[in-house]
């Protein structure tokens, strides 16, 4: 039974002020056209781009549920092709990543094409010999999404013509990349370390949702950081905080604590935790860091980078970064119950080792399918994915600190324990959802 | 000799049998979910690693899926006591199959003792069942009369692939 496909009205009626309908999570349908229409109608993240450093170089990944391949072309610039052959629709590259030399080719009939998707050769080139192929959607090679932007390293690409363009889409929000890259004293990030995958059986946006959800790490964090800030009152007085308590304390803040840290709304669904302070704020200093940082760029602009402790920034739809520890999570849609999150980290090029080891350390404990904080987060997710079948009520309720002038707002602070962020991303969801319907 | 009870070691020097006892009640400790005991099987400044990557070497600068030290296991092992651990409500169960330990090496010298262990181990809560097949790796050494372990590690053969959650010990 089809209810939404081509009715931009029933669409929109899913969002409402303060509330959005199930069926944003729980229905295929609302899946299928939000892969059909807003992710490919969205800047969304591919990659970036130090993962792909030398020509040939290539990394598969997915737009929404569409496979795509982030490569080095052979002049040097970035491409994004959809990972597809134009013969008979093979995959391409039989590794997530890897090099593939000069050219790609076809592991079915030996077509091949150059890094820029372009047909290179093809075998018994004869056959088609007056059959029309020059005119054929297949003599044009591998397709390459037409719409690439590369941010200071993170690459975006727009499948639609329609739509945004990327400072448009972005505008103010860039500002947490710009925070996350200057951290660097050279300005630049790899990724480093290796990328933890974890599946979770729920909607992607209630993953998408959480990272500016401030009320729940007291509530059901209790379990993991409330157990680790207990044991640590055991510890011998005088005894060094190790780096894990650090790391894992703060999730048991108290409402206060998240309600001061602030909020930033940004158009277009992208906004941030932690604009006063956060979680990451009383991290030990780093010894060398800051005289390396303050070699590059100069005393006060160095206090002002590290001062900026931005706790989740959401990038509409679908990554969170943190800047103070150069850390991307990427929920990937693949059903309505259905997400595979990809949780990648960075180094900071010319940054002392430590800056690494933390980042690693705090993204096996909280974001690993074996984190002690990462079970407590899937354990709600998927208890919500069932109890949203319940017909005793069919709306999911957005409404704390609810405004009703706010729509018309846009890079304005507030509450951190506002769920305006999350009413913002239903707008943006809505808005992108239908745009050219 | 009995798995339940903790048998003293009768030299100072394990024999080949005593170090496949322990690893094997190890594995038995964790399936009871006799957790107090299981944690004082190992040493103060063990480490429990579980690497993320195929035949990873550096737990510091590549990331792992466990690198934990006896303070973060113990958080581990009060967390499934807890009265809100609501990712524990209910309970998972576990189930270790064992091959029989090979000893890899032994230093008597050195006081370091290796055995490798292929396995199955079985997690399963509510309706879910899930089946990882690992080898594990114990670094052992005698303390105060009692062997202990310095390093298990835990090597998944799908080590990279998108997990669930795996909420006890394998």
């Amino acid at each position: 039974m089809t209810r939404y496909a081509g009715n931009a009205a029933a669409l929109r009626a899913l969002v409402r002020d303060q509330e959005v309908h199930r069926d944003v999570y729980v229905s295929e349908e609302v899946f299928q056209l939000e892969m059909e229409h807003m992710f490919p109608n969205s800047w969304v993240y591919v990659g970036h781009d130090s993962q792909v450093p030398n020509a040939g170089d290539y990394f598969g990944t997915t737009i929404g549920t569409q496979p795509v391949l982030l490569v080095r072309h052979t002049d040097g610039t970035v491409k994004v092709l959809h990972n597809r052959c134009p013969h008979k629709g093979t995959r391409i590259t039989s590794e997530t990543c890897g090099n593939t030399g000069k050219f790609f080719r076809c592991p079915y009939h030996a077509w091949s094409f150059k890094t820029d998707g372009s047909l290179l050769a093809i075998p018994l080139k004869k056959g088609y010999e007056n059959t029309g192929f020059e005119q054929s959607h297949a003599a044009t090679g591998m397709a390459p999404v037409r719409h690439i932007r590369n941010y200071r390293g993170f690459v975006f690409a727009k499948i639609n013509d329609g739509g945004l363009d990327f400072e448009e889409f972005f505008g103010e929000s860039l500002s947490s990349f710009d925070n996350m890259v200057d951290r660097s004293p050279v300005g630049q990030l790899k990724v480093a370390g290796g990328v933890l995958r974890y599946m979770h059986n729920c909607n992607w946006k209630m993953l998408v949702e959480n990272q500016t959800d401030t009320c729940h790490p007291m509530v059901a964090h209790e379990s993991s950081a409330g157990t680790v800030v207990e044991v640590w009152k055991k510890a011998p007085p005088g005894t060094r905080k190790p780096m894990a308590v650090e790391i894992i304390a703060p999730f048991m803040s108290p409402y206060e604590f998240f309600e001061n840290m602030g909020i930033r709304i940004w158009d277009n669904g992208h906004g941030h935790t932690g604009v006063h302070h956060s979680i990451h704020s009383d991290y030990s200093a780093v010894p060398g860091y800051f005289d390396k940082m303050k070699a590059a760029y100069g005393e006060e602009r160095a206090k002002a980078i590290l001062d900026e402790n931005r706790h989740n920034t959401v990038y509409f739809p679908n990554i969170m970064i943190k800047g103070p520890i150069q850390l991307l999570r990427h929920f990937k849609p693949i059903a309505a119950n259905k997400t595979l999150v990809e949780s990648w980290t960075f180094q900071l090029v010319d940054a002392p080792d430590m800056l690494l080891e933390r980042t690693l350390m705090y993204n096996r404990l909280i974001n690993a399918p074996t984190s002690i904080v990462g079970h407590d987060d899937l354990e709600m997710y998927e208890r919500a994915q069932e109890g949203l079948h319940s017909n005793g009520n069919e709306w999911v309720n957005l409404q704390r600190l609810y405004s009703p002038d706010e729509a018309e707002q846009t890079n304005v602070a507030v509450n951190g324990t506002s769920e305006w962020p999350m009413r913002h991303q239903f707008r943006a969801w809505s808005k992108f959802m239908t745009m050219g319907m | 000799m009995s798995m339940v009870t903790e048998a003293p070691l009768r030299n100072a020097v394990p024999t080949d049998q005593e170090l496949i006892d322990f690893v094997v009640r190890e594995a038995r400790l964790i399936d009871q979910q006799r957790f107090d005991e299981w944690l004082d099987m190992y040493a103060d400044d063990a480490f429990y690693w579980m690497p993320l990557e195929w035949n990873q070497t550096d737990p510091r600068l590549t990331c792992s899926l466990m690198y934990e030290d006896k303070l973060l296991l113990s958080i581990r092992v009060e967390r499934l006591k807890g009265a809100r651990t609501f990712s524990q409500k209910p309970k998972s169960r576990c189930h270790h199959v064992l091959q029989t330990p090979q000893v890899d090496s032994r230093d008597a010298t050195a006081n370091s003792y290796v055995t490798w262990t292929a396995m199955h181990y079985v997690e399963t809560r509510l309706d879910e069942q899930t089946l990882y097949a690992a080898w594990a790796t114990h670094h052992l050494s005698v303390e105060n009369g009692k062997l202990k372990i310095k390093l298990k590690r835990v090597d998944l053969i799908n080590c990279d692939a998108a997990f669930g959650n795996i909420q006890l010990f394998m």
